[in-house]
This record gives C-alpha cells, sequence and structure tokens, in this order.
C-alpha cells in the first residue's frame, strides 16, 4: 500500500462517521410515520374498535375475529376478485401495444418520424390528476353525456348506453383509464430496455436470415427479460392499490352493486368510518399480499443494482 | 431468391411503417380525445352541453369561469393555492432530503452503512396505504387532524426519490471533488450544500416535478385528513363535486373545474416534456 492511500484511508475513517448524521433525517422521519404506523396497524388489527353515532366500541382484543370477519361479512375476496380483475383487463392490452410500441420506435430498420412527439403525447395523461380524469369520464360517459350524443348521432346507438349502470361498462371505463395512463410510462421503459441490448446482437440476427418475429422471441424478449419482470411486479403492486379512478367514477360505491370495489376503496372506506379494528385486517392482509410481490421485485432489482463498495 | 426479397423488403416495410404510423395516430388521438371535449365543453352553455356534442366551441368561457370562480362552496382559487403550497413544500423536502441521505450512503464508509441500504431498498416497495390506518390513528392522537403538517414532513422520508438520487451520484459525482474541497477546509454540510447539490441539480430539478405531480395530484390521504373548506385542495373538491347531487350542477362550470385541475399541468409538462421523458427511465431502469 502506498502513503497515498494510506492517507486517503485513514482520512475517511475519521470522517465516515459523518454519514450517519446525513442519513438521521431520513430514518427518523421514516421511523415516526412509516414504521411505527406499520406497527401500530397490525396492532390495532386485533382489537374491536368503531363509534357508532357517539358511542366508542372498544378497543377490545378479539384475536383474529377482524380477519374472520372480513371474509365472512364483508365478502373481501370479491373486492380482491374486482382488483385483480381490473389490473388484468389493464395490464394485457398495456402490455402487449407497449411492448409493439417500444420494438417500434427502437427499430433501426423502421425509423419511425414523430417519436418525440407521440412519446409526449402518450406520456401525458400519466401525469394527469386520476382525480380529475375520473370526473371528466363520469361527465362523458353519462347517460346523456358527449360520448352517448355522439354514438347516437352517428346511427352506432339508437338507445343511451348507461354505461355507469352496468358491469361490464363500469370495469372496462376504469381499465381504460387505467391503460391510458400507463401504457406510455412502459412503453418508455421497455424502450430503454431494448435500447440497452447490444447493437451487434440484432445485427449479427439480420445477417444470419432472422425475420422480425424471430429477433424479436429469440433475441429482444430474452434479453428484455430483467426489465418485463420489472415492469409486470411493480404494475402487479400498482394495480393492487388501485384507488382514485374507481373511487372518483363510482363516488366510492364500488357502483354496480359493488362489482367495482377495489381493496384500497375497501380499506378507505373503514378508515373514513374510523371503524379501526376492521381497517387493520384489511391493511394486513394487503400488505402481505404485495409484501410477497415486492420480495420478488427487491430480489430482480439487487441482483442488477448493488451497492458500489469500492471507490478509491 | 435473394433478388426477390430484396426488391420485397422495402415495400413491406413502407406497410408495416404506414401500420403504425396509423396505430400511433389512433393512440395519440384516444389520448387527446377525451382532453378536447373538456376543453369545448368548458366554453359552451350548461344548455347547450345537454342537448349534445358538437366540435366547435362555445362562447360561454367566461360565463364558465366567472361562475366557477365565484361559486363559494367551490373554493377554487384557495384549493389550487393550498395544491401549489403542499406540492412545493413537499417537492423541495423530498428532494434535498433525499440527496441527503442519498449523499450519506454514498460518501461514507460507516459501519450501518450496508444495513442502511438495504433498509431502505427493502421498505421501498412497501405501498404507504398498508401504514394508512396508523399514520391516520397518529394524525388523530396527535391533534394533527385538519393541518398541512402530515401531509408535508413524511416527505422527508421518500426511498423512490433516494434511490434515483444515489443511482444519479453514482454517475455523476466523482469522490475528488468532495475530496479536495475537504483539503480546502471546507466542513461536511457546507461541502453537500455548496459543491454536492449544484453537481446533482438536473436531478434534483427532475425528482422536483415528479414530487410536485404526485403530491398536487395527491387524493387518498389529504381526503381523510383535512376537512374544513378552506383546506381543501383540488382533488378533494373534484371528489366534492363528484358526491354532490351531479345533474343539478352548471356541466359548462364541471368542466371548467376539471380543466382548471388539468391544464396548468399539461402547460407545465409541455415545456418540460423532454427532460420529463428522459427522466422516466433514469430511476428504474438503466438504459
Amino acid at each position: 500500500m502506498s502513503k497515498a492511500q494510506t492517507m486517503i484511508k485513514r482520512k475517511s475513517v475519521s470522517y465516515s462517521r459523518w454519514g450517519y448524521f446525513f442519513i438521521a433525517p431520513f430514518f427518523l422521519i421514516y421511523t415516526i410515520f412509516s414504521l411505527f404506523p406499520l406497527v401500530s396497524t397490525f396492532y390495532n388489527s386485533f382489537f374491536e374498535n368503531y363509534r357508532i353515532g357517539l358511542t366508542q366500541v372498544g378497543p377490545t382484543f378479539l384475536g383474529f375475529d377482524n380477519y374472520v370477519k372480513i371474509f365472512t361479512e364483508s365478502k373481501i375476496q370479491d373486492y380482491a376478485l374486482n382488483t385483480v380483475l381490473l389490473w388484468i383487463m389493464n395490464f394485457i392490452p398495456q402490455i402487449t401495444v407497449s411492448l409493439l410500441l417500444a420494438v417500434w420506435f427502437s427499430s433501426s430498420s423502421m425509423r419511425l418520424k414523430g417519436q418525440q412527439f407521440f412519446k409526449t403525447v402518450i406520456y401525458m395523461p400519466n401525469l394527469i390528476m386520476a382525480a380529475s380524469f375520473s370526473m371528466l369520464f363520469f361527465a362523458l360517459f353519462s347517460d346523456g353525456g358527449p360520448v352517448n350524443s355522439i354514438l347516437t348521432s352517428v346511427n352506432v346507438i339508437t338507445e343511451p348506453i348507461r354505461f355507469l349502470s352496468r358491469t361490464d361498462w363500469t370495469r372496462t371505463l376504469i381499465s381504460t383509464m387505467n391503460f391510458l395512463m400507463w401504457f406510455g410510462n412502459t412503453t418508455i421503459l421497455l424502450m430503454a430496455g431494448i435500447m440497452g441490448i447490444d447493437v451487434s446482437l440484432f445485427e449479427a440476427a439480420r445477417i444470419d436470415g432472422a425475420n422480425a418475429r424471430q429477433t424479436f422471441v429469440r433475441i429482444t424478449m430474452p434479453l428484455l427479460l430483467p426489465i418485463f419482470v420489472f415492469v409486470l411486479l411493480t404494475s402487479m403492486i400498482g394495480g393492487l392499490q388501485l384507488f382514485d379512478v374507481p373511487q372518483i367514477l363510482t363516488n366510492g360505491n364500488g357502483s354496480p352493486d359493488r362489482t367495482s370495489m377495489t381493496l384500497i376503496m375497501f380499506l378507505n372506506k373503514h378508515l373514513a368510518s374510523r371503524n379501526f379494528g376492521l381497517a387493520g385486517a384489511v391493511s394486513v392482509l394487503i400488505f402481505f399480499v404485495t409484501g410477497g410481490l415486492s420480495f420478488i421485485v427487491y430480489r430482480v432489482m439487487m441482483s442488477r443494482y448493488s451497492l458500489k463498495s469500492n471507490n478509491q | 431468391m435473394s433478388n426477390t426479397t430484396a426488391i420485397q423488403r422495402p415495400r413491406f416495410l413502407a406497410g408495416q411503417k404506414l401500420i403504425s404510423y396509423i396505430f400511433l395516430v389512433f393512440l395519440s388521438a384516444l389520448c387527446i380525445f377525451p382532453f378536447f371535449i373538456m376543453v369545448i365543453n368548458a366554453t359552451r352553455f350548461n344548455a347547450d352541453i345537454l342537448k349534445g356534442f358538437t366540435i366547435a366551441p362555445g362562447e360561454a368561457f367566461v360565463q364558465n369561469f366567472n361562475s366557477l370562480f365565484s361559486d363559494r362552496n367551490i373554493p377554487i382559487l384557495r384549493a389550487m393555492g393550498n395544491s401549489v403550497f403542499i406540492a412545493t413544500c413537499a417537492a423541495f423536502l423530498t428532494t434535498y432530503f433525499s440527496a441527503m441521505t442519498a449523499y450519506g450512503i454514498y460518501m461514507y464508509r460507516f459501519k450501518l452503512r450496508k444495513v442502511s441500504y438495504n433498509f431502505i431498498m427493502i421498505v421501498m416497495m412497501v405501498p404507504t396505504q398498508v401504514a394508512a390506518l396508523g399514520f391516520f390513528k397518529m394524525v388523530i392522537d396527535l391533534n394533527l387532524l385538519d393541518t398541512y403538517y402530515p401531509l408535508i414532513i413524511p416527505a422527508i422520508a421518500a426511498p423512490v426519490v433516494f434511490f434515483f438520487m444515489l443511482q444519479y451520484m453514482q454517475s455523476v459525482l466523482p469522490f475528488e471533488i468532495v475530496e479536495s474541497a475537504r483539503i480546502d477546509g471546507a466542513n461536511e454540510f457546507r461541502t453537500f450544500n455548496q459543491i454536492v447539490m449544484p453537481i446533482l441539480s438536473p436531478a434534483v430539478a427532475l425528482q422536483a416535478i415528479f414530487s410536485f405531480v404526485g403530491n398536487w395530484n395527491n387524493y387518498f390521504m389529504p381526503a381523510l385528513l383535512i376537512n374544513s373548506k378552506n383546506k381543501k385542495t383540488i382533488p378533494i373538491l373534484i371528489a366534492q363535486l363528484r358526491s354532490a347531487d351531479y345533474m343539478k350542477f352548471d356541466m359548462g362550470k364541471v368542466y371548467m373545474l376539471i380543466c382548471i385541475a388539468i391544464i396548468p399541468l399539461v402547460v407545465i409538462y409541455l415545456i418540460l416534456s423532454r427532460h420529463i421523458i428522459r427522466g422516466v427511465t433514469m430511476g428504474s431502469v438503466k438504459g
């Protein structure tokens, strides 16, 4: 070890405790506003604790009764199913369209013009306030709204469609909004992934006479897999948290007949009515489902990003 | 054989290009169409809107605008001010402190470094809603209901922004710069504020935008915590409009309110779209 290196080493040792000061605010705030509430959520899920009018019931220790209740009395399994269905109805078209667009945008033989314009337009809905987007769809698809008016005037339909009174249409509208809000984002992520693939591989495939389909199946897809998995899982976790869009569209009822009620809408209902016991049980369930998925994401990501440990 | 493929290829490509342009135009139209109707209807009289849709804009823009801004039940100006205030504070805190945390992990080789890093990476994926109950109860117990503190302060601890900042530092911040600042006798916080932060400014600006947008759009927590009329944010007003007896409303006014909630962000986005789109990939995937 040279003298200079020893000096640097000694110096970095004397400086290293500064790190604690720099990370202290994060850990302090995280502990107070996230970690402690998480523990408290678990704790509260075992107690009966709600209000009827002005009378406070509980807190009384119940054990697992709240968990039994949300399955038997409230049918949380139905809401979980709605949530998953709404996610699938959005994700399958989303990933198909995004993959297609990503391949087109990054194709060197197609050289599409106006890419910046198209990317700007398709990413835009992602930044729009979900609440206002949903309110807009509510107005557009109401019984006497513009969509019915346009469809009637071009003779596609004779009677206005009552979009928001029908389960299939309500679910389709929610999925459509999510599709519009997220496909641009997914396209950009997948495109970056494709651009990251070594160009010489595509070149070699072309020389070997591979057609577009073969190139996609044999080269693009396998090498894109880590990013594809990342997109899939983050979308799943996001999908489980679906709230703003159906909440505003259905005014929090999950109408018609609770067929568009999602897990977080259900949680929100109990939070708003201050039924802390049931809200706790719902939260814990969501925690374990997302926790499982997150663990997979974590493993996938950690294999890609490791903290630089030797710097000098 | 090779001759025919050579001739067919450009033609095939031209056909594929045409299809892709048609599809792209269709998707773009789908993205723009709802906003197009929104803007048109915001300029029309309620009676006309109820009669049906026309492509031509109406003449009621000023009237709709005035009736929205003079409605005492919809304190729109106040709500915009509130939303801007919360989103700005949160964007400032989240970028500054995330950069600070990332710098701590990046620069210093302290004992708990690896543990701290792994901890933040693990909690990064825990959705905030699962702790919402505990958070809500704590806010009630601390008597902070109907205040902005619980909407702003937690922004200090943002694992995703931290991760982004760390990624960025690893690519742009050489240790030598910090070393030379030390030799010049600057203390560690001063080095961070005066030398490191300016180097990070592109990443800070980008994350500030994302954070601002996220907080501007945030509905779940504010709706639970904020009760008084004058403290409401834009998404709460929208939800309130939805839950009110909607048919009694002046539809021109409804479209105008949605416009006001959406347009400022669209304008900011169109100005900065190049940076924003490039930024989407920076944090999540190494291109």
